[in-house]
């Protein structure tokens, strides 16, 4: 039935062949294999043939003469080695999605790094005091709904520099998050962990490590996974003002000289890797909060 | 004469929440001598867990006074290390790291690491958990994870061991075991310990006094019972001794003639 279906779209077409190959070698192999072969037909094969489809209604509505958007053969053949090859350098303005992605993260690991930092203490604080929590609480409820680019003029007129406001800006969007996640999680710490450190007598320093990151680690690592995420978002709406290399700045450029296949180009390489970050630190999350719960 | 080596002088206790004060405890006295083992009984809510959190120093009384060796105690340290309820062995570190951390907090400047070392695993093979020193406390059972918070007490080197209801949650076999192995720990070194329970036959097993509360608000000590039975104990003998028969009906006199548990008596 698929087969029949596709015949009309020859690009999508490999990728469904591909993956009905993959199923009846199964029986024959041995066990890993059919392991691999049943993770390929439930995990693997449903998002490839969506997304087939998808591709597929998007060619059919787009293709026509006079449509608004390309449709992804467009893209294809006139962006393809965008696609290709991430990683060529012509020159300085004009280089690889791939090197425009890390110009990109670097910011990110600049912002996002120093809101983990300060969001982690700040929090932590603030879980530890009932009154300081009542005082900044709505402070920061306000503020954490201000949207990323609201930031920017502000931080523009305070560092006079396009680097440091882009990096302020991840650093201000991403931070919130960070702090009302690790309150909540040191406030969350049974009393039974506290009575420990009381008759222990453990100092602030070390209640701070010995107990309290490793009891507020889940709640400190979903608010990282969402900060990350804002982040992201961030990056992007300030790079389009900022400029640079980066990968916003390209969408922003690519709009101003009408290269609409470039722009999903680059959407595809944003949402991938925004998608790997947010696995990434749900995944660091996981391994360091192994064990927290019984 | 204040020779008395933990002495409990006139201690009240009580919790005030806006404009309501609630009494918890009232003229508790008592003093405990130098390796004696004390239970202290009484119905839920009579404040026997508050009793031990004022002696651990993790509440303060309110009025009155408890000394340690003519000291006061006010704060919470590891000369009063406490084996809690529900153990509270932190759940991300392996058994032999939970005793590491009381010992190196303790011991970190006075003992070498090999030192340190030694004597985690001595507390490990004291309550025979040295087999399961790389586990995390939930790969093991609730009757080990009590017996590593018992080791990661004693190895404090406390001067008062206080047990909190230790093994309520334990099923009756597992319990017994660990009767015999705190028995044996008392017998071996001698510690001071005070132990709350609401189990009859735990309190006259292993007390040398039991001391009965009465019921709370208010609560305070009904009656002290010394238990003179001769140790070692052995459960099996013990169980037709005709002082553990007495000892035992005059407890459960106390508890259910003359204090019986008058539920939510607010």
């Amino acid at each position: 039935m698929n087969v029949t279906v596709l015949k009309p779209a020859p690009s999508p077409a490999p990728k469904p062949a591909a993956q009905v190959l993959a199923l009846p070698v199964v029986a024959k192999r041995p066990q890993w294999i059919a392991g691999l072969g049943r993770v390929l037909g439930e995990s693997v094969a449903p998002p490839v043939v969506v997304l087939g489809v998808l591709l597929l209604i998007w060619q059919i509505a787009f293709s026509g003469a006079g449509s608004g958007l390309p449709a992804p053969t467009d893209v294809w053949e006139q962006s393809r080695e965008l696609i290709t090859s991430p990683f060529f350098v012509y020159g300085t303005q004009d280089i690889g999605l791939g090197w425009r992605v890390l110009t990109s993260l670097e910011r990110v690991a600049y912002g996002f790094g120093l809101a983990a930092v300060v969001g982690v203490l700040v929090g932590a604080i603030l879980g530890q005091s009932a009154l300081m929590m009542r005082g900044f609480d709505p402070i920061f409820q306000v503020l954490r709904t201000v949207p990323p680019l609201a930031w920017l003029p502000i931080s523009l007129a305070a560092f006079m520099d396009s680097g440091p406001s882009a990096i302020f800006v991840i650093f201000i969007t991403a931070i919130w998050p960070i702090i009302i996640n690790t309150a909540a999680g040191v406030r969350a710490i049974p009393q039974d962990y506290r009575n420990v450190a009381a008759v222990l007598r453990l100092n602030q320093i070390e209640f701070f490590f010995k107990i309290m990151v490793p009891s507020a680690a889940p709640y400190i690592f979903s608010g990282l996974r969402i900060g990350v995420g804002l982040s992201w978002l961030a990056i992007v709406a300030a790079e389009m003002l900022t400029g640079g290399v980066g990968i916003g700045f390209f969408i922003w450029d690519a709009w101003n000289s009408s290269r609409l296949t470039d722009i999903i180009v680059a959407l595809v390489y944003i949402g991938l890797t925004g998608f790997v970050l947010d696995r990434l630190v749900g995944w660091i999350g996981r391994v360091v909060s192994r064990g927290t719960t019984e | 004469m204040d020779q008395s080596y933990l002495k409990i002088d006139r201690v009240f206790k009580s919790y005030s929440k806006g404009p309501k004060t609630t009494e918890v405890l009232a003229d508790i006295r008592l003093t405990i001598d130098k390796g004696e083992f004390v239970s202290i009984i009484g119905h839920s809510g009579c404040g026997k867990s508050t009793l031990l959190n004022l002696i651990a120093g993790l509440t303060v009384v309110t009025t009155g006074a408890i000394k340690l060796e003519g000291r006061e105690v006010n704060a919470p340290g590891p000369d009063r290390a406490v084996v809690f309820q529900n153990h509270s062995l932190l759940p991300w570190l392996s058994v032999y790291d939970n005793v590491k951390l009381a010992v190196s907090k303790v011991f970190g400047s006075k003992k070498t690491k090999a030192e340190r070392h030694d004597w985690i695993m001595q507390n490990l093979d004291l309550v025979q958990m040295t087999h399961a020193s790389d586990k995390r406390p939930g790969e093991i059972s609730g009757g080990m994870r009590q017996r590593v918070g018992i080791a990661r007490a004693l190895a404090m080197e406390p001067k008062i061991l206080l047990l909190d209801e230790p093994f309520g949650a334990l099923d009756a076999l597992t319990r017994a075991h660990l009767q015999d192995a705190v028995m044996d720990i008392h017998a071996r070194l001698g510690n001071t310990m005070i132990m709350i329970t609401h189990d009859v036959d735990e309190a006259v097993l292993l007390a040398d006094r039991i001391v009965m509360m009465t019921n709370g608000p208010a609560a305070t000590i009904g009656d002290v019972l010394p238990v003179a039975i001769p140790r070692p104990r052995d459960r099996i003998a013990l169980a037709s001794h005709p002082d553990y028969v007495r000892a035992r009906e005059a407890v459960l006199r106390f508890l259910y003639e003359r204090h019986r548990f008058v539920e939510a008596a607010e």
